[in-house]
């Protein structure tokens, strides 16, 4: 296996309406930096990656668009997941394994405030089942959350406290949307969105982009100082259907943990792509994260969820504690599909 | 076109497509099987029944065939209070979406349910299917469920 | 089993409120007033339009405002034998790529105003207009490109215009 690290991380500033900014306009700039803290140009990168969805903002084909924040010319070597940029990152890395490049820009960008962001990830269910009842993302969260509360010890006050803790650390990250210190009692005193989700349990709307530079081996510690290798990284799938999975577990989150060897050391913190409160209780469990990793510094994707970006912002986040010498020993997971049916854990370490 | 505030123009529009899909033989069995007002599963490679059906085992991937009929009744295993419907949903008044595993069923299905209020739902309650008038082999052609005690 | 199901319909329909962004808003602005604005890339040169806010070869953010002439030259066509959904446009018609005067990409609009047998790559055209009240935030206020009483002009080779 060849040494691969995140060397660079940079954000849009995430928020509820990016107005008169289109999708390359909000990326653009987000590129541009990621880029610049590496070091490296377009033409010395090796491999360009993408994620996004068109359905997101109703533009068709809007990633050939994003193509020209980037400057393709002369011809670059790209490709594009209709997934979140995490999954982006994951095939540039196994290019990079592969020998093809020694370093990769991965970006990811989610326009949701055009569209119905609840009817629009209703497409990504089951044409034939599913999708014809247009149940929308926040119900089928809300299906898991009571599956869970129902069948453990945790109580909807633990929900609160997941929300009141992101929206706590997000304080600290300029561009979070939603941060601030909210009381657990006014919290649970506030009305059901869909029972048992309060809106405090679901994710902002958000517009935002992400970009990362990998780079590998030497060329990592050259233009480096502080590389954020990536000493395990897998991503499993689980069954479509909600009503052949245990909605209460995540097997797929507990076998590519296991597989990108999250255990194999001590954390100092993780980032997990929970778009719902109780999906951080779920996944806490599956990694068997200990008392004392911190959770979510950045707030998550309960202070800022840009659809297809969102994981990927994970990883730059965990990343970016290891760059700057703040962590030694990070896990940052991604998410997709309804009820975390897919799931994508990356460990990285310092030198 | 919307006249613009200073900064922005913005124009509202609808996306929509006129999707045809072909079902293939499990989804096909099972919807031929709601215009006729019957609910099928397929018994999966570890003897489970699975309904919906699936064409292929969702643990091995082997091709499943061995269809059988179960219960137009079940038991509510996780439920979600709906109280603003979305105007695409099944029931335009407040309602519970859940997973209902179906008598003779190892595995539950998604659909709405007719509660009428949160109240009279709790998981382990019983419902019933309630049929569309007109069937036409599609999984709107159940409704939504209802009740069983009512 | 008689008549089984083998097909459904899956009608899908979202709701958007879309946004054009800041270049595109402002080229659609200009446009409600008769002018067609370029932006040209600080690193390369390039005028492009509509502009996008950014230019496509180089990556970089684009702010310079260019104004265009709406005569340019026809660079290269097809006619359309087919109706297209929802079009107005009834066929046979001429879809054409238009590299206004000053411009170095073309402009994707009709041509008018002359037999599609007729039109040429080389050939000069200039805008043909809508009546000013009826001008809106849209490139259909210009109805189609209609020929100049100008010779035609000789098309630069495509390959000598890819700027490394």
């Amino acid at each position: 296996m060849r040494d691969v690290a995140v060397v660079s991380f940079a954000q849009a500033p995430n928020v509820r309406n990016a107005g008169a900014m289109n999708e390359v306009e909000i990326l653009m700039p987000v590129v541009a930096q990621a880029l610049e803290k590496s070091t490296l140009t377009l033409q010395e990168i090796g491999f360009t990656c993408s994620g996004s969805s068109d359905y997101l903002a109703g533009a068709p084909f809007s990633f050939v668009m994003a193509i020209d924040a980037i400057g393709a010319w002369p011809p670059i070597s790209e490709s594009h997941v209709e997934m979140d940029g995490a999954w982006a990152l994951y095939e540039a890395w196994v290019k990079i394994q592969h020998g093809a490049a020694d370093s990769a820009l991965v970006y990811s960008f989610g326009k949701s405030s055009p569209g119905q962001i609840r009817d629009v990830l209703a497409l990504q269910l089951d044409p034939y089942y599913m999708a014809p009842l247009w149940p929308d993302s926040v119900s089928l969260a809300a299906l898991q959350a009571r599956a869970l509360l129902e069948s453990s010890a945790y109580g909807e006050k633990d929900l609160a406290e997941v929300a009141a803790r992101s929206r706590r650390n997000a304080q600290s990250n300029p561009k979070a949307q939603l941060a601030g210190d909210f009381d657990l009692a006014a919290l649970l005193a506030e009305p059901y969105l869909v029972s048992p989700l309060r809106k405090h349990d679901c994710p902002p709307i958000t517009d935002g982009a992400s970009a990362v530079v990998l780079a590998a081996g030497d060329l990592a510690r050259r233009i480096c100082e502080r590389p954020a290798w990536i000493r395990g990284i897998d991503h499993r799938i689980e069954p479509h259907a909600l009503g052949v999975r245990d909605l209460t577990r995540s097997p797929s989150t507990e076998l590519a943990g296991e597989k990108a060897g999250a255990a194999q050391g001590p954390l100092d913190l993780a980032e997990l792509h929970a778009p719902f409160t109780h999906q951080e209780l779920i996944l806490r469990d599956a990694l068997g994260l200990k008392e004392g990793v911190e959770i979510n510094p950045s707030g998550g994707a309960l202070a800022a969820n840009p659809v297809m970006a969102a994981g990927l912002a994970r990883i730059g986040e965990a990343a970016s504690r290891i760059l700057s010498g703040s962590a030694n020993r990070a896990l940052a997971h991604a998410t997709s599909g309804p009820c975390l049916q897919q799931n994508l854990v990356c460990v990285l370490e310092g030198e | 076109m919307v006249p613009p505030p200073e900064e922005m123009l913005s124009a509202g529009y609808a996306l929509e497509y006129t999707y045809t899909r072909s079902v293939g033989p499990a989804i096909g069995r099972f919807l031929t099987g709601l215009r006729e007002r019957r609910i099928e599963g397929v018994v999966g490679s570890d003897g489970r029944v699975i309904v919906p059906p699936t064409g292929y085992d969702p643990q091995t991937g082997e091709t499943l065939e061995n269809f059988v009929e179960v219960g137009s009744a079940g038991v509510v295993t996780t439920w979600a209070w709906v109280s603003e419907p979305r105007s695409n949903q099944p029931l335009q008044h407040p309602f519970a979406w859940a997973l209902i595993k179906l008598d003779g069923a190892d595995t539950a299905l998604l659909h709405a349910v007719d509660a009428g209020d949160e109240s009279r739902m709790s998981t382990g309650m019983r419902v019933r299917a309630r049929w569309r008038e007109e069937t036409t082999g599609h999984i709107r052609d159940l409704a939504c469920f209802e009740p069983e005690a009512a | 089993m008689e008549n089984p199901v083998e097909e459904i319909q899956t009608p899908i329909r979202l709701d958007y409120q879309y946004t054009a962004g800041e270049a595109t808003a402002r080229f659609l602005r200009g446009l409600k007033q008769g002018r067609i604005l370029g932006q040209r890339c600080p690193s390369c040169r390039n005028v492009i339009v509509p502009a996008r806010g950014a230019c496509a070869r180089c990556g970089v953010a684009t702010k310079e405002e260019v104004e265009l002439p709406d005569v340019g030259t026809v660079t290269t066509f097809c006619v359309v034998h087919i109706p297209v959904p929802g079009s107005a446009v009834k066929p046979p018609f001429v879809c054409a790529t238009i590299k206004l005067d000053g411009a170095d990409i073309g402009l994707f609009h009709l041509v008018g105003g002359i037999p599609p047998d007729q039109v040429r790559a080389g050939m000069r055209v200039k805008a043909q207009w809508k009546p000013r009240e009826e001008w809106d935030y849209t490139l259909e206020n210009i109805l189609y490109f209609t020929p100049m009483d100008e010779p035609d002009v000789e098309l630069d080779d495509p390959r000598s215009s890819a700027h490394a």
